[in-house]
């Protein structure tokens, strides 16, 4: 049997290198934010945040992720800041305790888009509604989030109102993807299919292949972002100050700017409204 | 496919420019994967050496669990723990979620079977061989396990190996309990599922290969650098 050779005192010297280069991480003080897939995809926490931490010396560390999920995370205490885009569920997470206050931060819209083939007949159209009943009629695929996210709640108010019930068709020509904006937004260029997305994401998605907006400028299809510190009264360890001081900003002039100077190919993806 | 040419150039050049964001990325991924592998390997391979040699009641449930171990979907041992590392969660307080070393620990779990359950195979298939040999010297079951794994080192390295490109390849787990947070969290893995749910599909898989290139790189240069120090070590036995 072997001595142990001059390699394996090599390899192991090579691992324990790797390591070290990426040790030693100076401790900023940071916040955790929860928010959703449309606020990353886009690009816009990208372009704003290092501005914030420029003021402030506070890092922002997002994870994103659906609506749904990121309300879930909040409630667990795995943030310190909520900044999605269901009101109502948002409305709900500050009534039943989990945050301190709500406030709106921007808004964009969601939009239809399809194939521009348009199996249902549905573009130029105006009443998101109606459309959707028309792809219904037509069992012309169409793809949602499926993922409790913010768009999700959207799209299945949309169906509310047309009072069908999509998911009986779920697998058929309803897809429900259980995915983020832009994964979904990849299945239906894939599948030309039509789905519900907000403005923003659509904007900034690069594999647009084959799809275009079909229906845009229902009041129906209004998208409001709003912004919650966790409260500190059920999770002691949220840093209370610092996510203070981010929601602060985000509202006041320099973050309301911020967000309103953030374009991709020259058009504005959020508009600020803080009051 | 021309766009994919032009991006896999683009990527190439960003790598090879060192720029510091791609690298980042890069050495954050080697830096979870490769201590989650030498953790696994130090508790793995004495456990996988000890099931070997040892009779004792309940083992064969226990092989058959082990094996049945390599096969855990990731998103299930992310999901876990999440949970436990939560601040919900009953490990909330060590404040570990989204952070490397809750990326870490997932791997550890899904790499730990692999090289328990490998280990043990090739031990076993040894101590068959050796047994007779090993006991007429007087070596008593426990105090062979080092000679033998020693012994087994090149099979072992493989099973090391398997482990490694198990974690540096798998996603679900490090993007539940790491988050993908920029500069923190991000890996290699994320990183291509990011860029691919924004639609930079052509970026997307540039990345792609690229990394894989260097997981790749990684993985071939330790097997050559162990298979070249056992040939020299041969040469002077």
């Amino acid at each position: 049997m072997l001595k142990p050779g001059a390699g394996w005192l090599r390899a192991v010297a090579v691992a324990a290198a790797v390591m070290l280069a990426g040790a030693a991480r100076a401790e900023t003080p940071f916040i955790t934010v929860q928010s959703t897939t449309s606020t990353q995809n886009s690009g816009l926490l990208d372009a704003i945040l290092p501005q914030f931490t420029a003021r402030t010396g506070i890092e922002v560390r997002v994870v994103a992720v659906g609506t749904g999920h990121a309300i879930r995370n909040a409630m667990n205490g795995d943030g310190d800041v909520l900044l999605v885009h269901d009101k109502a569920a948002e409305e709900r997470f500050v009534a039943d305790g989990w945050g301190v206050r709500r406030f709106d931060v921007m808004h964009n819209d969601f939009v239809l888009v399809g194939p521009v083939e348009d199996p249902a007949g549905v573009a130029g159209g105006q009443d998101a509604v109606a459309a959707f009943r028309a792809i219904a009629a037509a069992r012309a695929p169409f793809v949602s989030r499926g993922d409790d996210s913010g768009t999700h709640k959207a799209e299945l108010r949309l169906w509310k109102l047309t009072g069908l019930d999509p998911v009986a068709a779920s697998g058929e020509w309803y897809r429900e993807t259980g995915a983020g904006m832009g994964a979904t937004l990849n299945i239906a260029a894939g599948m030309g299919a039509y789905a519900l997305t907000d403005r923003g994401t659509w904007i900034a998605f690069g594999n647009k292949a084959g799809l275009d907006i079909l229906v845009e400028g229902d009041p129906r299809l209004f998208n409001q972002y709003g912004v919650i510190l966790v409260n500190p009264a059920r999770h002691p360890h949220v840093k209370a100050r610092e996510g203070q001081a981010f929601i602060d900003w985000l509202t006041g002039p320099e973050g309301q700017a911020a967000i309103a100077a953030f374009r991709v190919g020259g058009e504005q993806l959020f508009f600020p409204d803080a009051r | 496919m021309q766009d994919f040419a032009q991006e896999f150039t683009r990527a190439l050049g960003l790598i090879l420019s060192g720029d510091p964001g791609l690298w980042e990325i890069v050495l954050l991924s080697l830096r979870v994967s490769v201590l989650a592998v030498l953790i696994s390997a130090l508790i793995g391979m004495p456990v996988g050496a000890v099931l070997a040699v040892y009779r004792f009641p309940g083992r064969r449930v226990l092989i058959v669990l082990l094996n049945a171990l390599m096969g855990l979907p990731p998103v299930v041992v992310g999901l876990a723990v999440y949970l436990a590392l939560s601040r919900s969660g009953p490990l909330g307080g060590m404040q570990l979620l989204y952070t490397p070393t809750a990326m870490i620990v997932a791997q550890v779990l899904l790499v730990l079977p692999i090289i328990a359950a490998l280990t043990r195979q090739v031990v076993e298939a040894l101590d068959e061989e050796y047994a007779e040999q090993l006991r007429s010297l007087g070596v008593s079951r426990l105090a062979s396990v080092p000679t033998l794994l020693w012994d087994g080192r090149l099979a072992l390295l493989t099973a090391v190996l398997a482990g490694f490109g198990r974690a540096i390849a798998e996603m679900g787990a490090v993007i539940i309990v790491g988050g993908n947070i920029n500069h923190v969290t991000r890996v290699m893995t994320t990183t291509i599922a990011l860029e691919t749910s924004k639609g930079n599909l052509a970026p997307a898989l540039a990345l792609g290969v690229i990394l894989v290139g260097i997981a790749v790189a990684v993985t071939g240069a330790v097997s050559a650098l162990s298979l070249r120090g056992d040939v020299e070590a041969l040469r002077h036995a």
